[in-house]
């Protein structure tokens, strides 16, 4: 068996709520621990929670201009000020400043993201990809230690694609997606699941700089092929809905003819691809506005190595 | 003689809103697609009108653009001079106001039914304003019948003062139509699906109305409204408890005295304190944190209807 893969140990750790106004669990949260960190407080490591998204917070809604969580690239990380920027082009230069460089060995070690979904995706957790190796077992932790329910891990980065999100400013990060939550409510269920989420995410940096060996391990992940668009009318209106069958069917299989959309007069649209695939995001709020009805994954089983401090 | 029938004119004229909250979807679909194919909401002898209430808030998918468009139907608002800075629901309701009303005049239309979802487990629920409104009454009599044994339950909202002046309320026969959970901003089959089948067995009951069918006497079991419950806030005006894990759902489910109703970001429960059994609806419905209502309180009440007759038969 190979050796562990060595890593430094984190030292400055940051947990952003409200990277969307109106995904008020994370919201909560953060304002909680911004007005009592003790809770986030474990030995060998500073845990620094914030407000990702300020202006939009405030009005409730996902983003004021832009979607902050699209803006962490170098095109916007890198452009000029100018006059007329969108606020969240600002921000995301001011977070860059504040826990990066992106990049640069000054960033954050790890940054933790807080999301609501009105999709049915549970307590599902987000990576760029399998190769981010802390990430990974910290997902395998998680779901050793946090058994109240399953806890799928999505893989966002497509293959060639630059990272966009705002815990990609440190230099290793993990999202947690939760629902279904309607924007702008706070269910105490989630909230709760959400706050022993972060819990058992803290312990495992814990035990990681304390020096615990984390053995090799084989992990099921979905990642991230494509997306599914909704049949529109030429004026761009949608003209069907999300079918009845696929609805709150996150991360179970979808085989080819299975129904996807029904149109309002009844008729049934089938999933035309070859091969099964794993869909999430199904009937997504805020991606309305893309037209997009849900993202399409693979589920792939990977080994990871071993891991343990320098 | 009480059980002769109160004789009432045919209904002529029927509207169907959707879109009175832009991001209220279910209603936004409905109405756009029977406004290219209205086959399905049409009936003999009846004009029946699909409308959008709200375009510019439907556009940009939000509630409302300045204020919410259904709370300013009220006398003050619909006789308010136009000026530049009126707000846009403001002037969209005299306009609304003009094509189905005007409120309170023979040629207002005879019913409107209004389209809305709610973040709240309240299921379909129909919204009566006038608890002596017998023709409404016998209306939802007909639909609870026709959806049973699905639930269908009836909120009357008539109070002193927290009756408020609904884009419905300018048509003789107001009906509100309330169905969730759903999120704002998306369309969900199952919910779509339910709120066609309360305005299909609405429309039915007109047609078969119109056509002479003498409907008795009948008793609905009703949830009156009785006072709105804000959330536990600070000094500072900030919420400091969210809906319990208990009461989250559990609308038109009782509350008992002692029962919690909030948590605390601390993990406290706070619990209810009240001397009868109440309904709880509205439970954490997106759209009331900046009303201040964290849930309605109701009590289960039985309304009757004298029995009607359409007159031209």
């Amino acid at each position: 068996m190979a050796a562990s893969c060595r890593l430094k140990p984190l030292s400055r750790v940051a947990v952003c709520g409200g990277t969307h106004g109106n995904e008020m669990s994370g919201i909560y949260l953060a304002k909680h621990w911004l007005r009592d960190p003790m809770e986030l407080q474990r030995g060998s490591f500073a845990v620094k929670p914030f407000l990702g998204n300020p202006r939009a917070i405030e009005k409730r809604v996902r983003y004021v201009g832009q979607d902050l969580n699209r803006t962490f690239t170098t095109e916007f990380l890198s452009s000029a000020e100018a006059e007329d920027e969108p606020y969240e082009v600002v921000l995301a230069r001011e977070i860059n400043q504040t826990y990066g460089p992106k990049g640069s060995a000054q960033a954050f070690d790890f940054m933790f993201d807080l999301h609501n979904t009105t999709a049915s995706m549970g307590t599902c957790l987000i990576v760029d990809s399998e190769e981010s190796l802390l990430p990974m077992h910290m997902c395998h932790y998680i779901q050793m230690h946090y058994t109240r329910s399953p806890c799928p891990v999505y893989l966002y980065k497509l293959p060639g694609e630059e990272t966009y999100s705002i815990n990609s400013v440190a230099k290793a990060g993990l999202a947690l997606e939760l629902g279904p939550q309607p924007q702008q409510v706070v269910r105490a269920d989630l909230f709760t699941q959400m706050k022993d989420l972060i819990a058992c995410a803290l312990d495992f940096i814990e035990l990681f700089n304390k020096g615990t060996v984390f053995p090799a391990f084989e992990i099921e992940a979905y990642k991230i092929t494509g997306r599914m668009d909704y049949p529109c009318y030429p004026d761009g209106e949608i003209s069907a809905m999300v079918h009845l069958k696929l609805q709150d069917k996150d991360f179970l299989p979808l085989n080819p003819r299975d129904p996807i959309f029904q149109t309002f007069s009844g008729e049934e649209i089938l999933y035309e691809g070859n091969t099964t695939i794993y869909p999430a995001f199904i009937n997504e709020a805020a991606y309305y506005e893309k037209k997009m009805a849900f993202a399409k994954m693979e589920k792939h089983t990977f080994s990871i190595p071993g891991l343990q401090r320098e | 003689n009480c059980s002769l029938p109160v004789f009432k004119a045919p209904v002529r004229r029927v509207a169907i809103f959707g879109g009175t909250h832009g991001n209220e979807l279910s209603g936004v679909f409905l109405v756009k697609h029977w406004q290219e194919n209205g086959d399905e909401i049409q009936r003999t002898g009846l004009e029946v009108r699909p409308f959008i209430t709200n375009p510019r808030a439907v556009k940009k998918c939000t509630r409302y653009i300045d204020c919410d468009l259904n709370r300013v139907f009220d006398p003050d608002n619909l006789g308010r001079q136009i000026t530049e800075d009126i707000p846009y629901e403001v002037r969209r309701a005299q306009e609304i106001n003009h094509v189905f009303g005007p409120k309170n005049s023979n040629d207002a239309y005879d019913i409107i039914f209004d389209l809305h979802n709610t973040t709240s487990n309240m299921g379909g629920t129909l919204i009566l304003e006038n608890s002596r409104n017998n023709f409404t009454i016998q209306m939802f009599h007909y639909i609870k019948n026709a959806l049973a044994p699905e639930c269908c339950p009836v909120f009357l909202i008539e109070h002193p003062n927290l009756k408020y002046a609904t884009t419905r309320s300018i048509a003789k026969h107001p009906v509100g139509v309330e169905v969730g959970p759903q999120p704002q901003g998306v369309l969900r089959a199952d919910i779509l699906d339910k709120m066609r089948k309360i305005i299909k067995h609405g429309l039915d009951f007109v047609h078969i109305f119109n056509k002479g069918t003498e409907f008795p006497p009948c008793t609905i079991e009703i949830y009156k409204i009785m006072e709105k419950v804000d959330y536990p806030r600070n000094k500072n005006g900030e919420i400091t408890a969210v809906i319990h894990p208990s009461l989250q759902d559990q609308d038109w489910q009782p509350l008992n005295n002692g029962e919690p109703i909030f948590l605390t970001i601390d993990g406290e429960t706070i619990n209810y304190e009240g001397d009868c059994t109440v309904y709880p609806t509205f439970v954490n419905e997106a759209a009331y944190y900046e009303k201040k209502q964290a849930f309605v309180k109701t009590v289960k009440v039985k309304l009757t209807a004298k029995g009607i007759r359409s007159s031209l038969s």
